[in-house]
């Protein structure tokens, strides 16, 4: 069987303009994040998550209602460069995912570092650099800076 | 602290490339034309519009196009009341299930030019044309009462002969 080919083709977008409920952990990492604030929560056995959940993964005991700052600077422990970045990647220009664990926190935490592909490295030191506005969503933070 | 927050933007979104296919593309050329064509099963002689390949009961290809008429008649309908995003037209409209004088199955679509409270079961409508078509059923805006006295219509949704 053969592939029409003159058929009529078009565009067509499908979009759910859902909110979802952040849940009080959540919605309390997220408000720091509109203040400037990178928070973690402390679990039971005395670490910290961040980004923060209401359980603690490898237990399965809620956690306890003390959180932490942490930050603002970070290690880089794992990077993938992106040198062609797609219209749903966060910024337009070539940057790296990373796992950023960051100052104070026991685990690392995905997000986007913003310096050239030259200057990243595993170990690499970073820094988090907020959005000017702010809204309560984790593209509030705009992304980590190598400190050089 | 300042105020918490409890809900985040979280839309999804999916972007294709549609291939309308043989069937639906003869369709749209048609109503470039300004012509509502649709296809009859060979079996059980029902005439599809949207027109489809094949007959979903008979399991045969549909290959005989019939055109149908501008006109015909609504079988049942839904108001819309509530504004949602990316909604094509102000609150409140009626979509309506019209079955085409010269076709078997309804097409859904926009009832127009009338009050909504005006909307009933057998009214007769007519097709309202865009004057430049477009390959998109969206090219007839809606169908609007045509005047004509209402037809019967049964439980199964067929209007009576």
């Amino acid at each position: 069987m053969s592939l029409p080919t003159d058929d009529l083709v078009s565009p067509f977008t499908l979009e759910y303009t859902y909110k979802r409920s952040t849940g009080p952990v959540i919605g309390r990492f997220l408000a720091g994040l509109r203040d400037g604030q990178l928070l973690g929560v402390r679990t039971l056995t005395g670490d910290v998550l961040v980004p923060p959940t209401e359980y603690e993964p490898t237990t399965g005991d809620a956690v306890t209602d003390e959180f932490v700052e942490v930050g603002p600077e970070g290690t880089v422990s794992t990077w993938t460069w992106i040198s062609n970045p797609g219209p749903k990647d966060p910024v337009s220009v070539p940057f790296a995912w990373a796992m950023v664990h960051l100052d104070g926190a026991s685990t690392p935490m995905l997000h986007v570092v913003l310096s050239p592909e030259a200057s990243l490295k595993t170990g690499a030191r970073v820094r988090a650099k907020f959005a000017e506005t702010r809204v309560g969503h984790i593209r509030d933070l705009a992304g980590f800076e190598v400190v050089t | 602290m300042s105020a918490p927050v409890t809900q985040m933007k979280a839309p999804t979104r999916l972007e294709y490339l549609v291939h309308a296919g043989a069937t639906t593309t003869t369709f749209l050329h048609s109503i470039l034309k300004g012509q509502l064509v649709g296809r009859r099963c060979p079996v059980c002689h029902k005439v599809y519009i949207p027109p489809r390949g094949a007959c979903p009961t008979c399991a045969v290809l549909c290959t005989d196009e019939v055109p149908v008429s501008n006109s015909g008649t609504v079988t049942t309908f839904s108001i819309v009341r509530i504004p949602f995003e990316g909604q094509r037209l102000t609150p409140p409209y009626a979509c309506a299930h019209i079955v085409l004088d010269g076709a078997d199955v309804p097409l859904l679509h926009i009832v127009g030019g009338c009050s909504v409270d005006e909307v009933r079961v057998g009214m007769r409508v007519e097709a309202v044309w865009l004057e430049i078509p477009q390959p998109t059923l969206a090219t007839v805006t809606w169908f609007k009462p045509n005047g004509e006295p209402d037809r019967a219509v049964n439980d199964r949704g067929e209007v009576v002969p």
